[in-house]
């Protein structure tokens, strides 16, 4: 069969990023053919300042070189001007002649920098800063002449100035605002950022109208010596760069007649609302009324795209929030969505002005909807997650200007500043991944997301605590805007959906199979990967207890082997011990089994249990039955331990009977998987001797009573539970356990432990659902006990439990 | 010369799970059933780390080795990319239903390949 003839105008990021997620999904659905007005491959525009300021080259921003074209045979017209497009016959027509026939048409035409329309603005020494020719002008003019006048001081006319000023030119800001980079910056911020650069040397006019250019200059005399202004001054220069602004390139798509207006109109699949055979991306594409000129979206939008020219049709595009950072080597600053404030907003500001440090952020309606840092940027990513998130802050408004304090993340020697850390300096603890290394592949390999920094580093691919810092690498390294994420993150690349979209799903639908979710969801695999499957099993059996059946393929190892794989491919057991209580009868048993199979180590584990390491899996099942203890679920996404003290039987400083309540909490609760592991634990005093502080459920014993603290967490990350309520009775403190087990059960995205659901959902919504609905919590507790009645234990009732017991065999050559 | 031997049945092997074969002399083999019914064979150590890929959970024409999540293809024991590289693929054969291996690539292939080592015999080694 002949392949479909795909044809791109234009050869940037957002186009060739479509090629690109294109090329994954459907390898050889197209001819590709790709027209380019530049005489270079694709290339990072965003590092175009670090190359003006000389840290970068420009062989170290192409993107996609000339054997990638050729690798992935497609056919590049570089330095080829698309001029005519015949919409009836479907051909495009580029200004040397060339003819290429489309299928489809991806028009790619970027944008075009806007030029003042004052006297003079033709002459020589007049540029904008858009592509590399622009540069390499900035870059030759600095080499001849002194005086550079930047007009436009916003991003990119600051990143020029900055560039220039580091070339040795004389730079003057004009700028017609009373303060710089008005459209990202509130006017406190904007001032310090002018502090700042004129202290590194660059001058500034603002509020400065340009009225004309004077020629006159060099050898032909046709070359820019001054600008004027309305006010009648004149400053002399032998450089104007025009940074004031972009305008969507739409002549050619306008001359095909497709409905242009601020931008080429696409709907939410990226096709041209005129012509469905044409699509649009990029800083041409006008989506919803918005011309987007950060790359972020646009990839959004090139997943989008490509997704409809592989022909799945499933992707949407929604719009994008976005985050501005500015790439001026050593100035912090970050600003996200409403950060002017206005009618209805709140405001928390934090002024530090001599120590350069300045944050503001703007609420409205409890949700955090605009932030502007200067100076201090680490919490950056942090706030722009809760923006977009848009979860109440009403529970954290008195932290949230300290930001997401990273004091206690283990495993990168303390560090929180990305930029401070010597190249030689370990950032990701786990896969042993140092910032150098890091730099270095975002640089050769033109990666743009942490999930791309995660696959082909390894960094932050573990347990994730160094995720922030290799953001922030990433932020400088890649420049500019990377962050601006999917509303919505997809499970995996299985499907768009998000988690909550799939659990919602399987709730309204009733589905009871895999399968049925995939297909009606519309999943891209037949059969999921080994994120997807494991989350969509567990939805399953939490949402329709007694109806879902478990299916053991579709769990981790741990889950299907009901002990833990440990490095050398053997397993641990540990069995369980209500409360942390054992017998000699019991350790007798252990102790013989240890002997009988050979195990070679024995461990106390900090949950207060014995872990036998080393077991082999034939011999799992013989061990269990020799031991006769229940399974300890310690390698489970389940309740785990309940760790007590010895309480009020023994201590003499005991109030309560911690032992005998960790007993009837974990009798009540074993067996209950739920998104992630859960701890308890249960002290009998307030010196919590069991350190209930750090528990998904730390219950501690007063006198008249008993604390119930939720959603602490010991790991990656020390996080001090939160107090939710003080009860009074031994059932009270069942029922409300239960209660907030069950409602993270149904609530909790898998994988997310309960700190970071309560994070998510906010603990104001955690204390509607367990303290102040009374019924609610009841039904929550009720419906906890249905679905744990009877359910099997399964180091001994194989058949119910689903263990296939087949794995334990090896079959024989 | 090459000789073909019963294995087990296809049905011995769970769907989208897989069963470990024991060989006279190297590391097992695991075999491999997808949604299709399509058996492969694959030594059972994951390029990476070593981790037994029989444990993993399958996939597509793929299995996650169970230890750091390396994603191994079924028809090549060859890594997917970032990742770089391969466990010996061993050749198989499913008749009426009968998991065939080849004797001489069991008997011949991959023997000087070894298990990784844990525990205390880790400090002896």
């Amino acid at each position: 069969m002949k392949k479909s003839r795909l044809v791109m105008v234009g050869n940037g990021m957002a186009g060739v990023r479509t090629i690109e997620e294109l090329l994954k999904v459907a390898p050889d659905l197209y001819d590709i053919t790709v027209f380019g007005a530049e005489s270079h491959p694709n290339y990072n525009r965003i590092l175009l300042s670090p190359v003006l300021a000389g840290e970068q080259t420009l062989d170290e921003i192409v993107l996609n070189s000339w054997d990638w074209y050729k690798d992935n045979h497609i056919t590049l017209h570089a330095g080829k001007k698309v001029v005519e497009v015949d919409r009836v016959k479907r051909i495009v027509r580029a200004d040397d002649g060339t003819e290429v026939e489309y299928d489809r048409l991806l028009m790619c035409t970027g944008s075009n920098p806007f030029i003042l329309p004052v006297p003079g603005k033709d002459l020589k020494g007049v540029i904008a800063y858009r592509d590399i020719a622009d540069t390499n002008e900035m870059i030759e003019t600095a080499t001849k002449y002194r005086k550079a006048v930047v007009i436009g001081g916003g991003l990119l006319g600051l990143e020029a100035a900055n560039g220039l000023m580091r070339r040795g030119m004389e730079v003057s800001v004009v700028h017609v605002m009373p303060t710089l980079m008005e459209r990202q910056l509130d006017s406190v911020a904007g001032k310090l950022l002018q502090q700042s650069l004129e202290e590194r040397g660059l001058k500034f006019l603002m509020g400065a109208q340009t009225q004309e250019l004077v020629g006159g200059g060099g050898e032909d005399g046709k070359r820019v010596t001054a600008i004027k202004f309305k006010d009648g001054t004149e400053l002399a220069t032998d450089l104007v760069v025009m940074a004031v602004g972009i305008r969507p390139n739409t002549t050619l798509a306008e001359s095909m007649r497709l409905h242009c207006n601020k931008g080429i109109v696409v709907n939410d699949t990226m096709q041209t609302i005129t012509d469905a055979r044409i699509y649009s991306v990029g800083e041409c594409a006008a989506h919803r009324g918005i011309a987007y000129g950060l790359v972020a979206p646009l990839f959004e939008q090139a997943k989008v795209a490509a997704n409809h020219l592989a022909q799945f049709g499933i992707g949407r595009y929604q719009g994008s929030l976005t985050s501005t950072k500015l790439k001026v080597t050593g100035i912090d600053l970050f600003s996200a969505g409403e950060f002017q404030g206005g009618e209805g907003t709140e405001e928390i500001v934090m002024s530090d002005p001599f120590g350069g440090v300045y944050k503001k952020l703007v609420l409205k309606d409890d949700k955090l909807v605009g932030a502007c840092l200067y100076g201090d940027t680490v919490d950056g990513s942090w706030y722009f997650k809760l923006l977009r998130d848009g979860r109440s802050i009403a529970d954290i408004r008195d932290k949230l200007m300290f930001g997401e304090s990273n004091i206690g993340d283990a495993g990168h020697e303390g560090h929180n500043k990305a930029a401070s850390m010597p190249d030689d300096a370990e950032v990701c603890g786990c896969n042993g991944v140092k910032k150098g290394t890091i730099c270095k592949a975002i640089k050769e390999k033109g990666l743009f997301t942490l999930d791309e920094v995660r696959k082909h580093t390894k960094a932050s691919a573990s347990c994730g605590s160094c995720t922030g810092l290799v953001e922030q690498i990433l932020m400088f390294t890649a420049g500019g805007d990377y962050s601006a994420t999917p509303k919505t993150k997809a499970m995996c690349g299985c499907t768009d959906q998000g988690h909550q979209a799939v659990r919602e799903a399987i709730v309204a639908n009733k589905y009871l199979t895999i399968d049925s979710v995939y297909k009606a969801m519309g999943w891209k695999t037949p059969n999921g990967c080994a994120s997807c499957r494991p989350a969509v099993n567990y939805y399953l059996i939490s949402s329709w207890p007694k109806e879902a059946k478990d299916d053991p393929q579709s769990r981790f190892i741990n889950e299907r082997s009901h002990a833990n794989i440990q490095k050398d491919g053997t397993y641990s057991v540990i069995p369980r011990m209500w409360g942390g209580e054992t017998t000699a009868d019991e350790l007798r048993r252990i102790a013989n089994a240890v002997d009988k199979y050979k195990i070679p180590t024995v461990k106390v584990t900090g949950g207060q249990r014995i872990d036998l390491l080393g077991v082999k899996k034939e011999d799992l099942q013989a061990v269990w039955k020799d031991i006769g203890m229940p399974s300890g679920h310690a390698y489970a996404k389940a309740l785990r331990t309940v760790k007590t003290c010895v309480g009020s039987e023994w201590c003499r400083m005991g109030t309560q009977d911690s032992t005998q309540m960790g007993k009837d909490l974990e009798r009540a609760m074993w067996r209950m998987y739920a998104p992630h592991k859960v701890k308890f634990a249960v002290s009998g005093c307030p010196r919590n001797c069991a350190e209930a502080g750090i528990k998904d459920v730390g219950i501690i014993g007063v006198d008249s009573g008993w604390e119930m603290h939720i959603a602490g967490n010991g790991g990656i990350k020390t996080e001090v539970a939160h107090f939710l309520v003080k009860l009074k009775t031994a059932e009270e403190v069942l029922e409300y356990t239960g209660a907030f087990c069950e409602l993270y059960r149904q609530e909790g995205w898998y994988l997310e432990r309960t700190v970071h659901y309560v994070n998510r959902v906010g603990l104001d919504y955690v204390k509607k659902r367990i303290l102040e609905d009374h019924a609610g919590r009841k039904a929550l507790w009720e419906r906890l006990q249905f679905a744990l009645d009877g359910e099997p234990d399964p180091w001994f009732d194989f058949g119910s439990a689903s263990v296939d017991t087949r794995q334990f065999d090896k079959l024989s050559a | 010369m090459s000789d073909w031997k019963k294995i087990c049945f296809v049905s011995d092997i769970p769907v989208l799970g897989s069963r470990r074969v024991a060989r006279a002399v190297g590391m097992d083999v695991a075999v491999f059933r997808n949604d299709q019914d399509e058996v492969f064979a694959l030594l059972d150590r994951c390029p990476h780390k070593g981790g037994p890929l029989s444990q993993g959970i399958v996939f597509g024409t793929s299995v996650a080795c169970p230890l750091h999540n390396w994603t191994i293809g079924l028809n090549d024991g060859c890594a997917r990319a970032p990742d770089e590289g391969c466990t010996q693929k061993f050749s198989v054969k499913v008749v009426a239903g009968e998991v065939h291996l080849n004797s001489t690539e069991l008997a011949t292939l991959a023997l000087d390949v070894k298990a990784p080592v844990a525990g205390p015999a880790h400090k002896e080694v």
